[in-house]
């Protein structure tokens, strides 16, 4: 197992002692299956997130665990105790709302305030908390305000401390960045994730947004229609994707049907040699492991090189995302340092040992 | 934008309407409230006050009017007892049947409210319904007379018909408030009653502000339901004008009370606005 790619928290996942141990949980709406067998574990102090597009479950997943809605079957464990039967206002969980939820006829202050009040603790101790929480998010200077007078960002940073305040064991966040705009948003991502280090508790993220699943994870789960297609580091999952459906979500990619025959892989009218079983493959070749040939004449030794006619060009900054056709059909995508203006036909190579074989992912309805 | 020929067929009528039905006939009862009669009953055309003075002075206007209060004041209790309730219940637990429900509170309205007076004037009567069956179930042996001609009935019949009134503002503002907020409060460790009391009923303020006034100010000047069922005890301050403005032909005095009553009613929904205003926030 990999160890976790941020250096500040500096434990492995399989390391620590699992916290959440969700098992075979399934959940229907009337005959619409949302989720079927899901089993995930988080461990203590572990940013996993949950990834998938609108509609996967993730959302519902995070509602079960909040005790929001209860699944039909399965069992949800939280350190040796039964979570799936305590209310929500009994679970050592709070959740940070994709909308903030702020309660508009309280301040700040009082917001946060909220779960100790209701929880009758002292006065004395509620300030000193809710005052330490605001330092933490640094709203102190808007302790008096209303939600509705301060900005997306302040109302996000309100909510993270109302629901920390309650020191849980874990914290559920239901895309809590999705209302903010880009910039905004990658700079709470790298607040987000350096407060859950310092905090040292459990999250659960919810996204859509695979970018962000892979600043900031240290793991991450991806649901494709209510099951799992894969649950590992961001790295992992980028590097070895398991499936065809992960290929594609995570990152860009090319995926090559293709056909082996004693150790000859030939997809359309290219051909190598590679170490796969007899029969019909499905490779995923990342676009930044394909180059433009520097020279013409024959292939360095174990590349793959084909010609190629330029059909688009994405311009993405640093890099360029190239379409490039070639003469049989096959399209591939192709991502180069942006500097010059690409015309025509052009000459690629790679490496067939990048091109790695995904399983199909399954049909499902 | 739009033509002057349209904005013209669009705002003449309304502002010709508002005009002669309101502006002039509240204007006429100003000048009114300030003549006399004089004792061969013809309206006297010079200024006074002495309509006023008696307004404050006579005891049995200053009596009926709080009297009125009174009633009203039990009419919007009783409407928000029993118009929250229901609106909380049809905006949070109905589920799909909540349309249903939601026809089923207005129904009522369609029904004319002389009807719905007379209604009760069956069922409270001495050989009412009510007493009928009481007596039938030897609770009681003669009809209960405190039933039919009292403030009782007048308080009971204007509930009825007010509570829809009451309902409708607070189940929109339920309606408004984000169920989000209700799961937050639970997740932050609330109770439903500490949840309820802390989230629910601070926003709802608004509505129960509307519903309020509505109950108040449509049972204070309400004078059918006294005069069907009230009886002597049960005389409310539009009974005063009616009379004033028929039998007594007394004009000058039933438009003093009148405007007096109008004082009293915009100063309360100047008050109840500045208070909606002061919970709604978004």
């Amino acid at each position: 197992m990999a160890t976790l790619q941020h250096s500040g928290s500096g434990i492995a996942a399989s390391a620590a002692a699992t916290l959440l141990d969700m098992r075979q949980i399934a959940k229907s709406f009337g005959k619409n299956r949302v989720l079927r067998d899901i089993s995930l574990q988080v461990a203590e102090g572990e940013f996993l997130t949950i990834l998938g597009e609108s509609g996967s479950g993730k959302t519902t997943l995070l509602r079960i665990i909040a005790g929001f809605e209860t699944a039909n079957s399965g069992e949800l464990w939280m350190s040796g105790e039964r979570l799936d039967r305590l209310p929500p206002y009994k679970r050592r969980v709070n959740t940070v709302f994709q909308h903030y939820a702020l309660f508009p006829h309280l301040t700040v202050e009082e917001n946060v305030a909220y779960g100790l009040r209701v929880s009758r603790q002292v006065e004395t101790t509620i300030s000193s908390q809710v005052e330490q929480a605001l330092a933490r998010v640094k709203m102190t200077a808007y302790a008096k305000a209303k939600p509705s007078k301060i900005s997306g960002g302040q109302q996000q940073r309100v909510a993270l401390a109302r629901a920390l305040v309650k020191r849980p064991q874990l914290l559920l966040l239901d895309e809590p960045l999705s209302a903010l705009d880009a910039n905004l948003r990658r700079q709470m991502q790298v607040e987000l994730k350096s407060l859950q280090r310092e905090v040292g508790i459990s999250f659960v993220f919810v996204t859509h947004d695979q970018e962000e699943a892979m600043v900031m994870s240290d793991r991450i789960a991806l649901l494709r229609m209510g099951e799992l297609e894969q649950v590992a580091t961001p790295r992992e999952i980028y590097r070895h994707p398991a499936t065809a459906y992960t290929a594609q979500f995570i990152g860009h990619t090319n995926l090559l049907r293709v056909q082996v025959s004693n150790r000859i892989v030939r997809c359309n009218s290219l051909s190598w040699t590679g170490d796969l079983p007899d029969g019909p493959a499905l490779l995923s070749l990342r676009p930044e492991n394909i180059r433009v040939a520097s020279s013409p004449g024959p292939p360095a030794l174990n590349r793959v090189r084909f010609r190629g006619r330029l059909r688009h060009q994405a311009f993405q900054g640093a890099t360029e995302l190239l379409q490039i056709e070639c003469s049989d059909g096959l399209i591939f995508f192709v991502r180069t340092s942006a500097r010059a203006d690409w015309q025509g036909e052009l000459e690629f190579e790679f490496d067939p040992g990048d091109g790695l074989p995904v399983r199909e992912s399954a049909e499902r309805t | 934008m739009f033509s002057r020929t349209y904005r013209a067929v669009v705002t003449v009528p309304p502002l010709l309407w508002v005009t002669v039905f309101l502006l002039v006939p509240y204007l006429l009862m100003f000048c009114y409230s300030f003549w006399s009669v004089s004792t061969s009953q013809n309206v006297v055309h010079s200024w006074t006050l002495s309509n006023y003075r008696q307004l404050v002075g006579v005891h049995v206007y200053g009596q009926t009017l709080l009297r009125s209060m009174w009633i009203a004041a039990r009419v919007m209790l009783f409407s928000l007892l029993l118009g929250y309730p229901l609106a909380y219940f049809l905006s949070f637990y109905a589920g799909r049947r909540k349309d249903l429900f939601y026809q089923l509170v207005i129904i009522p309205l369609w029904v004319s409210y002389l009807v719905r007076a007379y209604a009760w004037k069956t069922i409270l009567g001495s050989d009412g319904v009510l007493n009928t069956l009481l007596q039938y179930v030897h609770l009681t042996k003669h009809p209960l007379e405190f039933l039919l001609y009292s403030p009782f009935a007048v308080v009971l019949t204007l509930t009825h018909i007010y509570t829809p009134f009451a309902f409708l503002p607070i189940y929109a503002s339920l309606e408004h408030i984000p169920r989000p907020l209700i799961e937050a409060s639970q997740d932050l460790g609330a109770s439903a009653a500490q949840t309820f009391w802390r989230v629910v009923f601070p926003l709802s303020i608004p509505g129960v502000l509307a519903g309020a006034t509505f109950a108040f100010v449509l049972s204070l000047g309400d004078f059918l339901a006294p005069l069907l069922l009230g009886g002597p005890s049960g005389i409310m301050i539009s009974n005063i004008v009616v009379s004033l403005f028929g039998a007594a032909y007394n004009w000058p005095l039933g438009a003093a009370i009148s405007l007096g009553m109008l004082v009293l009613v915009v100063s309360l929904l100047f008050v109840s606005e500045g208070l909606e205003k002061k919970w709604r926030f978004s």
